[in-house]
């Protein structure tokens, strides 16, 4: 059963089924990722342009690898050495690519909706990889991958996100993912990072819900009783200023410690997107202790990249 | 000049509490008579059975981008645009380059709106040269150049030392200061309203509170003052409310809505997937806010609807949303949309509609406008008002078509357009 949409623009539109169907698909893609031949021939032939407008280390190496670990051949296009710095717009950048005639753009960007607005002018499938603080779903769905290899499925968990939620687009799309697949979703941090309006926003989208999504008032309360905590990364690019005092501060109030991760579940598992501020949103010895996933997530998120090419750019069967 | 004869209609003109039919007679641009029948003579008739005659609409807020952005919009094809949407006088803002902060700008807006001879063009000037909040323009020489208004929008007053002084100097001068109500609250670079759609969408938001915190600061210094101040483009349900509580108080204090408040939400937002046709200043607020403007309309504590048509390239709005430039145009899609959302849904007469479009704007910027009466300049309208529009952005007049309202169908049409008894737009009646 491939996916029956053109593009990945967001978890937004996802039906449980269509995520069920990314992960397990993602599940079968891992193995290929432990063999000395690192490589499936389901893409040969095709072409992925990775169309990258901002910074990223692991996002575009991993769908890069996805891409050439399943025979595509995979272009790199980042803003700074494109014609972005003469002025080209993103719609003409696009319309040029599109005349190439490749069988995937994966796109990110710091403006929300830029895949949207490409999505309406190419035929190609767009796979978003992140637009400013909209959404992120191929690290929603990476997540949940890693979720679920901890802890066999996703619903019921109590999941705590914290941090800067207002500006995260990992956030946005874990909340959307989450809620949809049965988890109670808990939300803490500086209350100038909250966006108190995701509660309302998220009952008014449609779509199946089995989960629920609220704002806790403290870290602390967050965290209690959790079977998963995500921290998020404070995103000094994405900030005007002036929504917490330091570093130091922000380290004291919302990091996550040692002390902290006592509050959740013996058994509970550390999330964290990328890249970490070590000793600011995480201390090290949670970041690089027994609870934490976090390579996980990025060992994952090949696989997950793997399994959204292979659906949406057109695979024959593995 | 020709005569004209304007038979068989139903005339509406609120500022003489008209609704019957009449018979209206032109000769040499004026209003020579308006009676149950006039016997058709030498001048030219125009059968208005079925149809509405009203005073020529105003629309106190348009952007017309000469001089300056001329690829955006000229004061002919503004006032083009503005005769075919049933305008027969539109008021354009001084946000041009370079800035209309003195009278030889001022004499140049009017000298080409003659040249062009559509619509009556009527200047607003700046507050502040160079509209940058720091010293107040020459606002009397301006007047004496022809303004009939001072306003700095799109770059509100933010020193409201400044706004104080503005207010005083402009009353002396019998001008209202017309304010962009938007506080600086730590919104920089907001793409839409701050509320459930802006944390779905990731897009940085403006408050409601923004613009209700500048409402409530000019209502105190228009008090303090005794000055006429007139909120543009209101859009919060609190700074309606605000509105109609100092007026109660005996604040000179006037307000305008737009078409696309009072039609459009921050949800139709969401839902159109980051179209930049969708975004302006201020944003399109919540479902709430809509309700409460239009509230606001029903009761009367909103006075005019006027369009803030504001033309941008296509090109300009071909990008991201969030470094898309603010700004809809108006101009053809404002009376169609007042009366399928405001009349045909039953909230407003269509006399009160005349009034919010004709009437009340010639009040509150003092133009010898906004009626029919005997001896009066003859700018009519004519107005179908259950006519189809099918909107269609490609056949504006507008050198522009950025507007949200491409395809719609809405019931009500302008068919013909009269400035100074001379006919600058008849509507090509498509066959069904």
């Amino acid at each position: 059963m491939p996916l029956e949409r053109k593009d990945l623009l967001g978890i937004t539109d996802l039906t449980v089924d269509e995520i069920r169907l990314i992960l397990d698909t993602a599940e079968t893609f891992r193995e290929v990722s432990t063999r000395q031949i690192k490589k499936v021939p389901p893409l040969r032939g095709r072409t992925v342009i990775n169309l990258f407008f901002e910074a990223s280390t692991r996002t575009r190496t991993s769908f890069e690898i996805a891409a050439k670990r399943l025979s595509a051949d995979a272009i790199n296009i980042s803003a700074s050495t494109s014609s972005v710095v003469k002025g080209e717009t993103l719609v003409d950048t696009a319309f040029n690519l599109q005349a190439m005639l490749p069988d995937a753009i994966v796109i990110r960007h710091s403006s929300a909706g830029a895949p949207h607005r490409i999505a309406g002018i190419v035929r190609a499938p767009v796979i978003n990889a992140g637009d400013g603080a909209h959404e992120h779903p191929t690290q929603a769905l990476l997540d949940a991958l890693t979720i679920r290899q901890c802890k066999g499925q996703i619903q019921g968990l109590k999941v705590a996100i914290i941090g800067d939620i207002l500006h995260s687009r990992v956030a946005r799309s874990n909340i959307h993912l989450l809620t949809r697949m049965g988890a109670d979703v808990v939300l803490a941090g500086p209350r100038t990072l909250l966006p108190y309006g995701l509660v309302k926003g998220l009952a008014g989208v449609g779509g199946t819900r089995t989960g629920s999504l609220h704002f806790a008032n403290s870290v602390d309360e967050a965290v209690n009783g959790s079977d998963v905590v995500m921290t998020l990364r404070i995103q000094l690019e994405r900030q005007s200023g002036g929504f917490f005092p330091s570093r130091r501060e922000y380290a004291i109030r919302y990091g996550l410690n040692r002390r902290r991760l006592e509050l959740a579940k013996s058994d509970a598992i550390v999330l964290h997107p990328g890249p970490i501020n070590r000793g600011v949103e995480i201390d090290t010895d949670v970041a690089d202790g027994s609870s934490s996933v976090i390579l996980d997530q990025v060992e994952n998120g090949v696989a997950v990249r793997m399994a959204v090419l292979y659906l949406l750019a057109g695979g024959e069967s593995v | 000049m020709s005569n004209l004869l304007i038979k068989n209609g139903r005339l509406i003109d609120p500022a003489q509490g008209i609704d019957a039919p009449r018979d209206l007679s032109i000769i040499d641009g004026k209003v020579s008579a308006i009676e149950p029948e006039i016997e058709v003579g030498a001048a030219r008739v125009i059968d208005a059975t079925g149809l509405v005659v009203t005073p020529g609409l105003i629309d106190l807020h348009v952007h017309l981008r000469e001089p300056g952005f001329e690829y955006k919009e000229t004061i002919e094809s503004g006032a083009r645009a503005a005769v075919a949407g049933g305008f027969t006088s539109i008021c354009c803002m001084p946000n041009t380059q370079p800035v209309n902060d003195n009278s030889s700008i001022t004499s140049f807006i009017i000298a080409q709106a003659r040249a062009a001879g559509l619509a009556n063009v009527f200047p607003i000037g700046a507050i502040t040269t160079g509209s940058r909040g720091e010293h107040l323009a020459e606002i009397g020489e301006m007047r004496a150049a022809g303004i009939v208004a001072i306003s700095d929008d799109g770059r509100p007053v933010a020193n409201s030392g400044i706004m104080r002084r503005a207010l005083e100097y402009a009353s002396e001068l019998g001008l209202p200061v017309v304010d962009h109500c938007e506080d600086c609250c730590g919104a920089n670079g907001w793409s839409m309203h701050e509320g459930e759609f802006s944390a779905l969408m990731g897009l940085r938001g403006l408050p409601g509170a923004a613009e209700d915190l500048h409402v409530a600061r000019d209502l105190i210094l228009a008090e303090m003052t005794g000055a006429h101040v007139h909120i543009a483009h209101i859009s919060t349900g609190r700074s309606v409310d605000l509105v109609r509580e100092a007026r109660r108080r005996g604040v000179r204090v006037t307000c305008e809505v737009t078409p696309h408040h009072f039609t459009l939400s921050d949800g139709d937002l969401y839902r159109s997937g980051y179209d930049t046709n969708f975004k302006m200043a201020p944003p399109l607020r919540s479902g709430a806010d809509v309700e409460a403007v239009l509230t606001g309309i029903a009761d009367g504590t909103i006075d005019v609807i006027a369009t803030d048509h504001a033309p941008h390239h296509f090109n300009e709005k071909m990008v991201e949303f969030d470094q898309a430039p603010n700004g809809i145009i108006g101009l053809e899609t404002a009376l169609p949309l007042a009366l399928d959302r405001l009349v045909h849904r039953g909230l407003i007469t269509l006399p009160r509609l005349v009034s919010l479009l004709a009437t009340e704007p010639a009040r509150v910027f003092n133009l010898d406008r906004g009626t029919l009466k005997v001896g009066a300049i003859a700018d009519v309208t004519i107005i179908d008002p259950t006519g189809k529009t099918r909107v269609d952005t490609t056949r504006f007049l507008s050198k522009s078509s950025n507007s949200p309202f491409g395809g719609w169908e809405l019931k009500g049409s302008v068919i013909s357009t009269i400035v100074a008894g001379r006919v600058v737009f008849s509507a090509e009646v498509e066959p069904d």
